[in-house]
């Protein structure tokens, strides 16, 4: 399901937060309003960590992760990488990496399978993405826009993508991460996706001023209506039991 | 078997980098089950060093032969057929992504736009820098919003123009360019704020007094979209009359400045000729009346610059004298403290004219490098032209050398008789004077009227003169003149007869009554009511001379405009066999009859 909601009158839900599949990181604002959204919607499912990174409130911006690991950029404090340390559940694994290119949530994109990165990344940090996250990584642009972290937005079960994507630019990207993609906006006609929204396999959190037809966009692509967190331990139950033998 | 299906040229190792000590070590894949095709996907990839990406399995027996290398990589490594370190990609090792280096050409993929979901109202559309489709962009944006669209224009229905305020008056018609240009203008202040793309009329009827015109206009709105957008703007028309028409309709012969234009001499000849110069330039074009008045020719104004204009126009084509210039009062408003008046300029013309006889007083004589005292004057424009006929020496005065000494001619072309030539002696060679060919010769002549007494006199036309020609010239044997200048001049000899011209008299009688093949237009003048029927004959005979005169100088032509006479019919009998042939207007200087004569005549051929 898919929730509208604003940090301290900013529609740019995206900077800051980031949703995974395993954990939740979320900013610290002056009211308690963003956290308890979010609480409502994961409390029993995904750990809800507040945080901070390099002492800035843009933490969905800075940091790139899923379910494997986070990657948090050179200027993130050590408290700070404690505190995530102790908070996130243990096999999520943290790493801070020495990175040219510090915001990170701009220049990767990924899920738990397969990461798009910034052109420009470093050899050695795209293989710390590889080994870190476990994503097959692929250096891409998106409608020509080099910071692909900020305009798409996607999970392991669909993507939003910049509204100017041409049609051969989507046949590619979406088989080179395997899930269907679709060109849309988000807040109200605004094309940085990643910005505006977070999204995980079940649940998605968008702008107040995302539209009705945005919103029904978002949810059909992500595939979101008749997502539960239960439905999903269903399904992995069932793959883990195929593959035993 | 690796089958080439892109541009792969040279054979290829498919390798993989250990992460943990980054050595090339060959890949091995699970093959697919029954031996089924694998698909290969080659994708470049888009950074800076052309690598592509191939990804997914392939179809391979055994590692194939030579390995190249990634082209950024600290390369040459050796490919190391040992099999023991060799990665299973089977187990899902992280880095199972390979990299291939390819000296190939990038090829660029035609980019098709997609399309979008409107935010707002969910139809396709393509994408625009708003994200929202027109309809909604609009109903969100009105660019027209503080534009006005009803403006009030004032307009004249006598002359059909429109106010541009403060004070000036456009005449225009409906529906034209220039009603749109207006009207666009008089919405300056508002089409400063967005961009005008396109104006038109919408059609109104004439009598509802409104005038309709549709703008397109662009304007940017959020985010950088432009926006464009029709609206239409009314005009009411509200009539009021302008001031010339008010005080047109007040007293319609109303001037307010007027030029009197004078020569005192008893013809009209440079009457004639400046008629013809003024039509050529138009320089009348702005008066209101123009009438004839005795050794004269006035003329109405509106406008106290267009009389100025008109003055100086004069003073440029004739040696008119410094013009006067009288004011009256008409009305004076007490409040605002400004003043009406009607401006008279009276303008005089020398009173010496072409083929005149002139003495020049001493001190002009002497001035001008003692020129003889006695000269013909050849060539009146703003200057006067003077020629000395015995020393074929030119002089030139211009107006105000002239007006200094204000000298009167002494015998004019009334006063020119005929003779016939007996005996022509050329003495000089042909001089070249100022343009005008003349050679010096010893004539015998005698008065038509009098052949009892011979003249020899010295004659500067022994050019064109012929035994058996006759000549006009005056004949001071027997004049008895009183001029001042003369008499002061003590130890003078006199010629008795100085030739001006060659006459053609007897000639033209064979074609007189016959319509010349030329004609010339007429200013509208308004004649003297006053003057009797012995004038008018006297008129014609006068306009009859003109005439003459112009066929016989090409450089009396030069400044006007001659037109076809379409009524003319040539003779059977054209030319008498003569060999001396009536000077005539040559067909190459007519103007077709045109409206507009801007066109300059033909090219000025020299009589012969």
């Amino acid at each position: 399901m898919a929730t509208r909601l604003q940090f301290e009158n900013s529609c740019e839900v995206g900077v800051f937060s980031k949703l995974t599949n395993a954990y939740c990181l979320v900013a610290i604002g002056g009211s308690e309003n963003f956290y308890s959204a979010f609480e409502s919607e994961l409390v029993d499912v995904i750990p809800v960590v507040k945080t901070s990174i390099a002492g800035t409130r843009i933490i969905g911006r800075l940091c790139a992760g899923n379910k494997n690991g986070l990657l948090v950029p050179h200027t993130t404090t050590d408290q700070e990488l404690q505190h995530l340390r102790n908070s996130l559940p243990d096999q999520v694994v943290v790493q801070r990496i020495e990175e040219k290119l510090s915001a990170l949530g701009n220049c990767i994109a990924c899920n738990d399978h397969v990461a798009l990165t910034h052109t420009d990344l470093d050899r050695e940090t795209e293989e710390i993405i590889a080994d870190v996250l476990g994503v097959e990584v692929f250096r891409q642009t998106i409608a020509g826009n080099i910071l692909v972290g900020s305009y798409c937005a996607f999970s392991n079960r669909g993507g939003l993508v910049h509204p100017h994507t041409s049609i051969e630019d989507l046949d590619e990207l979406s088989t080179l991460l395997q899930v269907p993609l679709v060109a849309g906006t988000i807040n109200r006609g605004s094309e940085v996706i990643a910005a505006g929204m977070t999204v995980n396999d079940w649940t998605a959190f968008c702008g107040s001023d995302t539209t009705a037809t945005e919103l029904s966009v978002i949810e059909s692509v992500f595939k979101l209506r008749e997502a539960q967190p239960s439905a999903i331990v269903d399904e992995m139950r069932k793959s883990l039991i195929d593959s035993y033998v | 078997m690796l089958t080439a299906d892109a541009v792969v040229d040279e054979e290829v190792t498919l390798c993989s980098r250990n992460p943990l000590n980054a050595k090339l070590y060959p890949l091995r894949l699970h093959l697919p089950p029954n031996n089924s095709a694998m698909h290969v996907l080659v994708v470049p990839q888009s950074s800076k060093d052309y690598k592509f990406l191939i990804i997914l399995p392939l179809q391979l027996s055994t590692p194939a032969s030579v390995s190249t290398s990634p082209a950024a990589a600290s390369s040459k490594q050796p490919f190391l057929p040992s099999p023991s370190p060799v990665l299973d990609p089977g187990s899902l090792f992280p880095t199972n992504h390979i990299k291939v280096a390819m000296a190939a050409n990038m090829f660029v993929v035609p980019q098709t736009q997609g399309t979008v979901l409107c935010c707002k109202c969910g139809i396709l559309m393509t994408p625009n820098p708003a994200n929202m489709c027109v309809t909604c962009l609009r109903s969100e944006v009105d660019i027209t919003e503080g534009l006005r669209k009803h403006v009030t224009i004032m307009h004249c229905p006598e002359c059909n123009s429109y106010l541009q305020p403060p004070r000036t008056w456009l005449k225009a018609q409906l529906e034209s360019k220039e009603l749109l240009t207006y009207c666009v203008k008089r919405l300056e202040t508002d089409l400063k704020k967005v961009r005008l793309v396109n104006a038109e009329f919408i059609w109104t009827e004439p009598h509802s007094k409104r005038i309709k015109v549709k703008l397109k206009v662009q304007k940017e709105v959020l985010n950088g979209a432009i926006l464009e957008q029709c609206y239409v703007v009314e005009y009411v028309q509200q009539d009021h009359m302008c001031e010339s028409c008010t005080r047109f309709q007040a007293n319609p012969d109303q001037w307010v400045a007027s030029v009197q234009l004078r020569q005192r001499v008893s013809h009209r000849r440079t009457f004639f000729y400046l008629e013809q110069v003024i039509l050529k330039h138009d320089a009348a074009a702005h008066a209101i009346k123009i009438k004839q008045m005795e050794q004269g020719i006035d003329f109405f104004f509106g406008n106290e610059s267009h009389a100025l204009k008109f003055v100086e126009f004069l003073g440029k084509v004739a040696p008119t004298g410094k013009s006067k210039r009288s004011e009256q009062l008409v009305s004076h408003d007490t409040k605002n403290n400004s003043y009406n008046y009607k401006y008279t300029h009276s303008v005089e013309i020398s009173p010496i004219c072409r083929e005149d006889l002139i003495c020049l007083p001493p001190r002009v004589a002497v001035s001008l490098g003692n020129l003889g005292p006695l000269v013909i004057c050849t060539k009146v424009t703003n200057n006067i032209t003077l020629l000395d006929p015995f020393t074929l020496r030119q002089c030139f005065l211009d107006r105000d050398q002239y007006w200094r000494y204000s000298f009167k001619s002494l015998l004019s072309s009334r006063q020119l008789v005929e003779y016939d030539v007996f005996n022509v002696e050329v003495v000089s060679p042909e001089y070249n004077v100022g343009g005008s060919k003349y050679v010096i010769a010893d004539v015998e002549v005698a008065r038509v009227t009098d052949y009892g007494k011979l003249f020899y006199v010295r004659t500067h036309l022994g050019h064109i003169l012929h035994p058996g020609d006759r000549a006009l010239g005056y004949d001071l044997y027997g004049v008895n003149s009183n001029d001042n200048e003369l008499d002061k001049y003590t130890d003078l000899v006199i010629p008795d007869v100085i030739l001006i011209k060659k006459s053609y008299e007897e000639k033209r009688q064979k074609k007189r009554g016959k319509p010349r093949p030329w004609k010339l237009k007429s200013l509208n003048m308004e004649l003297d009511e006053s003057r009797g029927r012995a004038n008018e004959e006297k008129m014609n005979s006068e306009y009859e001379e003109f005439l003459r005169d112009l066929e016989e100088n090409p450089e009396l032509r030069f400044n006007l405009s001659l037109y076809h006479n379409k009524n003319y019919q040539p003779s059977e009998m054209a030319s008498m066999g003569d060999g001396d042939d009536v000077p005539s207007v040559p067909l190459e200087e007519l103007l077709a009859d045109l409206e507009l004569s801007d066109e300059e005549d033909g090219e000025d051929s020299m009589r012969e």
